[in-house]
């Protein structure tokens, strides 16, 4: 066992290291003020392509589909470096960590040809179509359908909470092509083109205030058949690549996101009536309870990539990640809020850490939701991990079409 | 030992549900977050109408003088309804005015806020601080200076009662808002439907209300309301949870029948229950002037607190995707859970007065 990065990763590091320091200068300061990914679209598209023509795209990528052909470590080392900086990196999250994946490993070479370059230089923007109104932890319970039309597909259905939907040029979509056929069997993976006749996107409105996630109509949208991912009604198999690379994609922290470190720093501007926060002992254990979650996640993502990088397969370890984050961060949040009395309700002027947490509180909710609930990952640690029985699940051989209506 | 609330109590609490369930609820909160005005003056001015700012005022000042309870019952319906109004802070000063106030402090004041002429808040929060020694407040020689924020629905009001740092400890002062020296500012905060305010006092006229020994009575008898409308909130989350628990279908069965989810719920109950019995026990001990009033204040205050931050934030988490958005009623439950600890002082400075009451009884009966 060696914590210290090798001489091959350290000389990775130190030309990553080197190559930031100019490259993301402009981005060394936070925004000034906030800004949405709308707005960001630009900057975003910047700097991806500045980052692919010096090849920092794609690392992990086998060299035909555009990437370096690096090892995961390769990848981890250059996310740590950028992430000192406030590089515009979430618009490309979804389509380069779960989107393109699920093309290269399911689509056709032609598809692989036509999409994979464009996504990873920043070109094309991608979203992710799975959950609806009436299925999100029960994906295989969707109701969007595709019906075959000659050489098309006919898409006809709703999806929602679909992030960057309304700036996204391709998203992957599950549709329903065989009713008669169990839930999960009569399933149909494809690329849509959100641009295309009869796709319309309509941002909804977080709680916490931004818009970032939609809904999406299809009405009588044609895809062609050669836009499908995987075989006819193996949708489900192909959403679990997409959702495994999501686990991966979205386990971590998410960049940015207060930690231990704003915790530790507030605590020691905050005198309370015993004196300095952060000599109390329940202060104390707060961070020390945040930091054994936020760098037990790290170093479990670092486990599992150096497992990657020996040829091995990770080991289940890396589903606890989304787990710990998403609940530490609103436990966090909430705790510095109390911590900041008054203070810590006030959005006005003030203290940029104190808005920095409540903006976690907000935003750690959603956490909890997207990509897999608290709930169904514990199901998954608890029945794929540790073996225990799962849920009844009466719905799940019947054909789709005589399921009883919810 | 009779743990329940007088028939009076109940009968009062049965008429305002119903009210603020045909008048109030989320709807009436959107509005009044989607609006510019500071609160809802025509629910205002029916409540008025219906007495309940007159309920708690004696017969003497234009009240009804029913009991504390009264006061009680109240608050929790308006913290279960949501209601944009100053209800909650009217109770608030009403008991300050009651316990604390001459007799011609409560003639000057308490007929207004029985006929709702006057509209009273009080303010004790002060930015990054609970401790009314850091307080930034003070008065000398009957004038006032230092800002008190944030206050709630400071902008609807004519009088505050706000604690600062006497010549001897902190204490309660009246301000009348119309009075010189005096500025009332809006301030944005994490509760979009509650409007809050900044009072910046520069040598306002302060007339004192008690002593330091009454400032500290009052902040119990604050923190009993408190709770209540802590509890009514987080019974509005827990119900609006196990609701949505019952209705929703994943994997062919209502997610309700899931443990993860019954478990939640079944919590939200056990801890709203721990809570109900610390506050119903603060509540005799505020009517009957007991010696547990520090204690029994400071468990309700923690456990409500706990018990509206579990329900909100797991009412989020029991909605799943619709739970995050802006259109769910989920958010004012998960935003007013953090006004109601700023407005009188997180779980830390209560679970601290409670070790330390605690101390102090242990150490009298040694
Ligand atoms: C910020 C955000 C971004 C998102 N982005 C995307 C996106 O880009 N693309 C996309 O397709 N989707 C996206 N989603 C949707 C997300 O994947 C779903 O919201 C999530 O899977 C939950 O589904 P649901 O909302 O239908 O809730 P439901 O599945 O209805 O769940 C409701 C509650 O029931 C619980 N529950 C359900 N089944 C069980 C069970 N068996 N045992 C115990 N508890 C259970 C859940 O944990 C939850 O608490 C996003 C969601 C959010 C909040």
């Amino acid at each position: 066992m060696d914590f210290n990065d090798t001489p091959d990763d350290a000389e990775y590091r130190a030309k990553a290291r080197a190559w930031l320091a100019t490259a993301a200068a402009d981005y060394r300061d936070p925004p000034a003020r906030p800004v949405s990914r709308g707005e960001n679209v630009p900057e975003s598209r910047k700097w991806q392509k500045i980052k692919h023509a010096a090849g920092y795209t794609g690392i992990t990528w086998p060299k035909a589909f555009g990437g370096q052909g690096l090892s995961p470590m390769h990848s981890i080392i250059f996310n740590q470096e950028q992430s000192k900086y406030h590089a515009p990196t979430e618009l490309f999250a979804i389509g380069l960590g779960m989107c393109i994946p699920t093309v290269f490993t399911h689509g056709s070479p032609a598809l692989i040809e036509r999409y994979v370059a464009k996504a990873l230089e920043g070109e094309e923007v991608w979203c992710q179509l799975f959950s609806e109104p009436s299925a999100g932890s029960d994906l295989a319970g969707i109701r969007t359908k595709a019906v075959r039309d000659g050489d098309d597909w006919v898409i006809d259905g709703q999806k929602v909470w679909t992030t960057n939907a309304h700036l996204s040029d391709f998203g992957i979509i599950v549709t329903r092509t065989d009713p008669s056929a169990p839930k999960h069997k009569g399933l149909t993976m494809f690329i849509v083109d959100m641009h295309a006749p009869g796709v319309e996107a309509r941002p909804l409105k977080q709680m916490s205030g931004g818009s970032d996630f939609n809904e999406v109509f299809f009405t009588g949208v044609r895809v062609s058949d050669s836009h499908r991912l995987g075989a006819v009604g193996d949708g489900w198999k192909v959403s679990l690549t997409t959702l495994m690379n999501e686990r991966l994609a979205v386990g971590g922290k998410p960049g940015h996101a207060p930690g231990y470190r704003d915790l530790m720093a507030l605590a020691a501007r905050i005198e309370t009536d015993m004196g300095p926060a952060i000599e109390a002992r329940d202060v104390r254990q707060r961070i020390a309870v945040t930091y054994i979650a936020d760098e037990g996640i790290r170093l479990t993502q670092m486990r599992a990539l150096s497992a990657l990088s020996k040829g091995e397969a990770p080991g289940p370890e890396q589903s606890i990640s989304k787990v710990v984050v998403a609940k530490t961060m609103q436990e966090m949040a909430a705790f510095a809020l109390d911590l900041s009395e008054a203070s810590g309700f006030t959005t006005a002027g003030g203290d940029p850490g104190l808005h920095k947490l409540q903006g976690s509180y907000m935003a750690s909710a959603g956490l909890r939701i997207a990509g897999g609930t608290d709930e169904i990952l514990r199901n998954i640690i608890a029945e794929r991990v540790l073996g225990l029985p799962g849920d009844m699940r009466p719905d799940k051989d019947t054909p789709f079409n005589e399921i009883r209506a919810a | 030992m009779d743990f329940d609330f007088s028939d009076d109590a109940k009968a009062l609490r049965e008429q305002a549900r119903k009210f603020f369930d045909e008048r109030a609820g989320p709807a009436v909160a959107r509005a009044s977050m989607n609006g510019t005005a500071s609160f809802d003056a025509a629910l205002w001015q029916a409540v008025v109408d219906l007495g309940w700012t007159a309920a708690r005022v004696p017969e003497a000042h234009g009240g009804v003088g029913m009991s504390s309870e009264a006061a009680c019952v109240l608050a929790e319906e308006a913290g279960r309804s949501l209601a944009p109004i100053p209800l909650a802070q009217a109770l608030a000063a009403t008991e300050a005015l009651i316990a604390l106030g001459t007799p011609e402090q409560q003639a000057r004041w308490l007929p207004g806020i029985a006929d709702g002429s006057v509209v009273a808040v009080t303010g004790w929060a002060e930015g990054g601080t609970a401790s009314p020694a850091k307080a930034s407040a003070k008065v000398d020689g009957g004038a006032i200076n230092g800002t008190k924020s944030p206050i709630a629905d400071l902008a609807a009001a004519t009088m505050a009662i706000v604690s600062a740092a006497g010549p001897d400890g902190p204490a309660l002062y009246i301000v009348d808002l119309k009075g010189e020296g005096v500025g009332v500012a809006p301030v944005d905060t994490l509760d979009l439907v509650r409007r809050h305010g900044t009072l910046t006092l520069s040598g306002a006229a302060a007339d004192p209300l008690g002593t330091t020994a009454g400032y500290h009575d009052w902040l119990d008898r604050a923190a009993i309301l408190g709770s209540f409308e802590a509890m009514g909130t987080a019974t509005a989350a827990m119900d609006m949870a196990v609701a949505y628990a019952k209705e929703r279908t994943a994997f062919g069965q209502k997610i309700g029948r899931y443990q993860g989810i019954k478990h939640k719920c079944a919590d939200m109950y056990i801890k709203l229950e721990l809570a109900r019995a610390h506050a119903l026990h603060a509540a005799w001990a505020m009517e009957a002037g007991a010696a547990e009033l520090r204690q029994a204040a400071s468990a309700a205050r923690v456990a409500s607190l706990d018990a509206l931050a579990f329900a909100a934030e797991e009412n989020v988490q029991i909605h799943g995707g619709i739970g995050f958005t802006w259109e769910s009623d989920c958010q004012f439950y998960y935003r007013r859970n953090r006004a109601l600890v700023a407005a009188l002082g997180s779980r830390n400075f209560w679970a601290d007065r409670l070790v330390r009451s605690l101390e102090q009884r242990n150490a009298a009966a040694a």
